[in-house]
């Protein structure tokens, strides 16, 4: 699809590939002056990436990328900034120990020299006055000091801000997740006067009914590609939901019936329902990345393990999704990095025993099937998968009646998964728990029950034949009370 | 109650300045006159700016270990080079402050922990420092004396030193542009990178004058002692990083105060005086100038959760 040339900025045939995951598979988007784009789409279906590419942070291996109908390259941070190219993000990317000026001086390269105090102010006071009137905030103060939803509204107007250089198409990552309604019907006012005077915004957000408000074009995007696209009113609520699943899809693995028995985990949140689990139950826990799964999780683990004096037997245990940072030991063998997890039943007197525990992997060797010629050589010999069996095997092989699974299948090819998914079956037949949180659907309609998280409660509990992508979805994305 | 953070972060380590001060005088009615407070604190000019060096490095979310073999390294070639040969001298420092950049750069491309790297230069350095003055000896440049004993009215040198030095390092870090992007560095690294700045630069600068202060207080304290040896400032390394976090600091996150870390350096060579004029045995010392910065600390983390406190509600 090509515009003709006043596109801001015109990403072409892009694709990103991580390893074996195709991030971006050839993705075009061209984005005109006074448009707004509503891109939405379900977890790892390339919104953050697609932005990575438009900001300049991340170097697409095939594709070209346009800018006022000129191509750029090399395209990077520097390029894109000087294109007008802004990015509120997700996550905060503020200097929490600056002040707010100071902050205005970090993202304006070119603000310098003397009394650039004064400059900075009168560059992010009028934006924050403009797009939040009466926000309360002072600018001396220290990024620090404020609340997160304070933050975004200094970053987001931090985007906004023209210091020589004027912004032209404004990047919105997820901008009202922390923002409630005032605060996002004021910034949601912003963005239709910034389109109005010719600027161009991307928009990303779960709050489906902001995203068919304010968007002048909607792209769709799934597993790294768009699959949508159409214009203001071009689709409703329902529509869109549909757009973002698959619409067939090969049924899984069946689930067998699990009767009710006594219930072994339970936690009060916050808000919404309450969490429980039964024995001998996988459940699921579902909806889009950072809504308080992980969270949960890790509550549910603080609850019930000891925190002074280690217990014998270990109530629950963990497989880490973030194998690198918190799951292996990078400089330990494949053997030590299983059982450090059981090192208790395999001890005597304070001494490891050596056999016990040779026993313990030569037997977890053949049960998960781990692909080494010796359980002694290093961890990192290993592929990414095989390390990730051999955290299940940690997990497995304790005595703990419950397992906390934190996206555990990232970047794990198909084969390993499904071995690991009979596992979990296995397992749960005889008797334990599985709390499994993934961002993958299809894993999704392994379990036995499905909890949807949505802004750190529970919003939706699906069962059965109920749990299905398009459900899902639909819980993970419902607009205001719906 | 609209106290600003920082406010607050620098009450504790003044207070507890002014607390041993009075406890000085009260113990020692003498130390409150021109001479006495000379005596007092000249020692802790040459700390002063040490520990400003080592905020500087810790600014950016590192430790230099070497922080007091370097100084003493700097004091050796002040005492010989700088006084008998000055231009050979200046260049010798130039050469350790460009080694202290490229220390900056290498632990941020090789992605190395900064402890371990300097914690390795501390043993060139002290080798270097022994090579140069094998026995304790040399002669401190005529000017770098003629500073240190210099008389001003009214105030003594050491109290004109240490405010110039504060308000200087405050104007450095705290107000200009290089200051705001070395504190960004520490902060939040990321968002200094997406905002296009060069993070090498940046890290490279502030190793850079970190050495640049390590140097003023090889100079200023070889111009106190007149002469130099190898192992003259070697427990600097220590009472700069206790300085610093005295004074307000944190080992992370890019949170420093320069104010602070002059007062922390002040507080901690006046605790040694304190605990004389208690007549604490020197085996006793030690332990009671450790127990003196636990207090504070506890005092510190008392008031962070307070603040964090004011913050949820």
């Amino acid at each position: 699809m090509t515009l003709p040339p006043p596109a801001v900025l015109e990403v072409a045939d892009a694709a990103v590939r991580f390893g074996e995951v195709r991030a971006l598979d050839g993705v075009s988007l061209s984005i005109l002056p006074g448009e707004c784009i509503g891109l939405v789409g379900h977890n790892g279906a390339g919104k953050s990436t697609i932005v990575s590419v438009i900001n300049g942070g991340l170097t697409p291996q095939q594709g070209e990328i346009f800018s006022d109908g000129t191509r750029m390259a090399p395209y990077g941070i520097g390029v894109a900034r000087s294109r007008g190219v802004r990015c509120v993000f997700q996550e905060l990317s503020l200097c929490p120990n600056l002040s707010i000026i100071e902050n205005t001086r970090i993202m304006h390269r070119s603000l310098g020299g003397f009394a650039w105090r004064r400059r900075a102010q009168g560059i992010i006071s009028p934006s924050l006055d403009a797009i939040f009137p009466g926000h309360g905030i002072d600018i001396r103060g220290h990024v620090g000091a404020l609340s997160i939803a304070q933050r975004q509204m200094v970053e987001i107007a931090m985007a906004f801000s023209d210091a020589g250089q004027p912004p032209r198409l404004v990047i919105l990552d997820e901008p009202t997740s922390s923002l409630d309604a005032g605060l996002s019907a004021q910034l949601l006012a912003h963005v239709r006067r910034f389109v109005a005077g010719g600027g161009a915004v991307i928009l990303i957000s779960h709050m489906l009914n902001e995203i068919l408000e304010t968007a002048s074009r909607i792209v769709v995007m799934k597993d790294g590609k768009i699959v949508a696209e159409r214009g203001e009113r071009g689709f409703d609520h329902a529509s869109l939901v549909e757009a973002m699943g698959s619409a067939a899809r090969d049924q899984a693995a069946a689930r067998s019936a699990t009767a009710v028995t006594r219930s072994v985990l339970r936690l009060a949140l916050p808000k919404g329902r309450s969490f429980r689990a039964f024995k001998g139950e996988v459940v699921g826990l579902a909806g889009l990345g950072g809504h308080g799964q992980t969270q949960l999780l890790l509550a549910l683990f603080d609850m019930h393990s000891p925190q002074w004096w280690p217990r014998r037997d270990p109530a629950v245990t963990f497989v880490a999704g973030d194998r690198r940072e918190n799951g292996i030991f990078d400089l330990w063998s494949i053997l030590k990095n299983m059982t450090v997890a059981s090192m208790g039943e395999m001890s005597r007197r304070g001494f490891v025993q050596d056999r016990a525990e040779a026993a313990r992997g030569v037997e977890w060797k053949a049960r998960i099937d781990i692909r080494t010629p010796d359980m002694n050589n290093p961890i990192l010999s290993l592929s990414g998968g095989n390390q990730q069996k051999v955290l299940f095997a940690r997990a497995l092989s304790t005595r703990a009646p419950v397992v906390l699974m934190d996206d555990p299948m990232r970047g794990v090819d198909v084969g390993t998964k499904h071995e690991v998914y009979g596992m979990i079956r296995a397992e749960a037949e005889a008797g334990r728990t599985f709390v499994w949180y993934s961002t993958e659907t299809e894993e999704m309609q392994l379990c036995d029950r499905v909890l949807v998280f949505r802004e750190g409660a529970i919003v939706a509990e699906l069962t059965g034949d109920a749990i299905s992508e398009h459900s899902i979805l639909r819980a993970s994305f419902e607009g205001e009370a719906a | 109650m609209r106290v600003s953070a920082d406010t607050l972060r620098l009450a504790v380590p003044v207070a507890s300045f002014l607390l041993l001060l009075g406890g000085v005088f009260f113990l020692q009615p003498r130390t409150m006159s021109y001479n006495g407070l000379h005596l007092l604190f000249n020692l802790a000019v040459p700390i002063a700016l040490a520990t400003i060096a080592q905020m500087l490095i810790m600014a950016v979310n590192d430790l230099d270990l070497s922080m007091g073999t370097f100084v003493s390294f700097v004091a050796c070639v002040a005492a010989t080079y700088l006084h008998d040969t000055p231009l050979m001298g200046v260049l010798i420092l130039l050469a350790a402050i460009a080694t202290y950049a490229a220390l900056g750069v290498v632990i941020y491309l090789r992605n190395l922990p900064s402890i371990v790297v300097t914690l390795g230069m501390s043993f060139v350095w002290a080798g270097l420092a022994v090579l140069i003055l094998p026995v304790p000896g040399g002669t401190a440049p005529e000017w770098a004396r003629a500073v240190m004993i210099s008389k001003p009215p009214l105030v003594p040198m050491a109290i004109v030193a240490s405010a110039l030095l504060a308000v200087f390092a405050h104007l450095l870090i705290m107000r200009s542009s290089l200051g705001v992007l070395i504190r960004g560095v520490g902060g939040n690294q990321r968002s200094v990178q997406r905002a296009g700045w060069s993070i090498l630069v940046a890290r490279a600068s502030a190793y850079a004058l970190a050495a640049s202060f390590a140097v003023a207080a090889g100079i200023c304290l070889v111009g106190l002692t007149t002469s130099a040896d190898a192992n003259i400032a070697l427990r600097y390394t220590l009472l700069s990083i206790a300085g610093v976090i005295f004074g307000g600091g944190e080992f992370t996150g890019g949170r420093i105060s320069p104010i602070g870390a002059v007062i922390g350096a002040l507080t901690l060579t006046l605790a040694g005086s304190f605990l004389s004029f208690l007549r604490i045995s020197p085996d006793w010392q030690i332990g009671a100038q450790g127990a003196i910065l636990i207090m504070v600390l506890a005092l510190r983390l008392l008031l962070n959760r307070l603040e964090s406190k004011g913050r949820v509600a």
